[in-house]
């Protein structure tokens, strides 16, 4: 491999490729590990890939994402901010239940906040709060199937798990389009930890309700604070096909190329699905969120 | 905070000007401002190239490999901390039965990731490494769970701290994909610990704290017989 005429031919082709690059110290750092430490086989990947990148992304796909994140982010916050105060859960959530709602709600709003901030830095204005409906109805009365959705407290969890996992499935299907950019990369996989955090609380909050009020048809399956194959364990109608698009797609076993039932340790199809969570796209997402969304 | 500037060492600077690339843009490629060139210079303690002779611990490689197989290292750890809780003797005595079953949950995630990272690395995998656990109270209920703990939490802010440094889209993608798992792991944990408190150690933008290479690789070595270098690491 002639490092050399690569480097004059694409200078050639394009004066300023290198000014377009990210400063990656730590892709750089690797080309001048020349005393052997970089495997040569590597080379021509991390070459290909560092040019590729040049290329690849831009900077309004960050704020694209950003904004993306803060519509979900403003989707959460409005759920949790309308609905803790009201009879659902106010009247069936217990202290702890109460108190779990109120620190995630405080998260998401802290989190609307944050993406602002962060979409204001860039130069840009942060898009405004869209109208919601929660009952999944698109605005139009009765036609959503999250009736109830803040005075029926088993509906309430059913959408909370829901957004979570979405909200995980979310940013991390965005993950890829930040590569160029550490800081906003590092920050968002920050936020999808926290989102994750939530999934599972709400997660146990449901296996203890559905074991509390002997309901195994609506707490459908063991409800675990991970995601089973593709199941919602969320298991009456309407509810469990309104969110089975949210689910599709979890069921994967192949990574990276991988059978993971085929590693050593003979993983169930539970373990193997459960062990990776899945993304989705930005349209995937969007058409997801769709019928909360006025 | 600037990131103190490091430049390649001497006789890698011979071999690139060879190149004959413009001055300017070798120093772009590298990372360095035009006006900052200190040939050969020592580096900064933080700087954690290959100059260390105390460093002797298992080498992790260079690029995507190197990320991988501290995400390896990781996960060899967390399997083998799971595995010794959920075959101990006291087990079954220690755990009420549905905790049992998330501990076994979890112990066959950790051993799916360890034996995932192991395959995608192929020939480019570290060898296994021998834990010490000795620090661990194993005899207590508490004792297991706060050191689950540390090791879900770290585990989390150890992906999101590392993935910056990801050249692979596709790696990173994988990457992306666990630390949301170990962080539903986290969470269940704490709640076990504390009911409430899955996400409690959070910045004031409720976000997770993410920890660099090296200092995750502090943390594991005390964890660790066969202890990690961090020769190489990018930060």
């Amino acid at each position: 491999m002639n490092l050399q005429n690569i480097f004059f031919e694409i200078e050639k082709v394009d004066a300023d490729v290198y000014d377009r690059m990210d400063s990656r110290r730590s892709a750089m750092k690797e080309f001048a590990n020349f005393s052997g430490k970089v495997a040569l086989a590597a080379m021509p990947l991390a070459l290909g890939s560092m040019f590729k990148k040049a290329y690849g992304q831009t900077p309004t796909d960050v704020v694209d994402v950003l904004q993306f994140a803060l519509t979900l982010e403003y989707l959460e916050a409005e759920f949790y901010t309308l609905g803790v105060p009201r009879s659902g859960v106010q009247t069936n959530a217990g202290a702890a239940g109460i108190a779990a709602f109120t620190k995630i709600r405080d998260h998401e709003n802290t989190h609307v906040a944050y993406f602002k901030t962060v979409i204001t830095s860039l130069g840009s204005t942060p898009i405004a709060k869209p109208t919601f409906d929660f009952t999944g109805g698109k605005g139009v009365p009765v036609v959503g199937p999250f009736q109830g959705w803040d005075t029926n407290y088993d509906v309430f969890l059913a959408v909370s798990q829901t957004l979570e996992d979405t909200g995980v499935r979310a940013f991390k299907g965005q993950a890829g389009r930040l590569i160029n950019n550490k800081t906003v990369l590092t920050a968002a996989l920050n936020v999808h930890s926290v989102e994750a955090r939530h999934a599972s609380h709400v997660r146990q909050m449901r296996r203890a309700r559905g074991t509390a009020t002997a309901n195994t048809t609506l707490y459908s399956g063991s409800i675990k604070p991970w995601i089973n194959q593709k199941d919602s364990n969320i298991g009456v109608a309407p509810y469990s096909a309104a969110v089975q698009g949210n689910y599709n797609g979890e069921e994967n076993i192949v990574q990276g190329g991988v059978t993971i039932t085929s590693l050593p340790g003979n993983a169930s199809l539970d373990a193997a699905s459960a062990s990776f969570d899945e993304p989705l796209t930005k349209a995937q997402v969007l058409m997801l969120v769709d019928p909360f969304i006025v | 905070m600037k990131r103190q500037m490091s430049s390649p060492p001497l006789q890698d600077e011979k071999l690139i000007s060879s190149f004959g690339i413009q001055r300017r843009n070798m120093l772009k490629f590298f990372g360095a401002s035009a006006a900052v060139v200190a040939l050969g210079t020592a580096c900064s303690k933080n700087n954690n190239d290959d100059n260390n002779p105390a460093d002797t611990g298992v080498f992790l490689g260079a690029g995507d490999f190197q990320i991988l197989n501290f995400a390896y290292a990781l996960e060899q750890l967390e399997a083998a901390f799971y595995i010794q809780v959920v075959t101990a003797a006291n087990f079954t005595t220690l755990f009420p039965t549905l905790e049992q079953t998330y501990m076994n949950d979890i112990r066959d995630h950790e051993v799916i990731h360890r034996e995932f990272f192991k395959a995608a690395l192929g020939s480019n995998a570290i060898q296994g490494l021998t834990p010490n656990f000795s620090s661990i109270d194993f005899t207590s209920r508490l004792g297991i769970l706060n050191a689950a703990k540390a090791f879900e939490d770290t585990g989390v802010s150890a992906y999101n701290g590392a993935a910056q440094y990801i050249i692979d889209i596709n790696y990173l993608g994988l990457a992306g994909k666990i630390v949301s798992v170990e962080a539903r792991h986290a969470a269940l944990i704490r709640d076990l610990i504390s009911n409430g408190t899955f996400a409690d150690e959070l910045d004031t933008n409720a976000k997770d704290i993410e920890k660099t290479p090296t200092a995750v690789v502090d943390i594991a070595n005390t964890f660790l017989t066969t202890k990690i270098s961090k020769r190489g690491l990018p930060a």
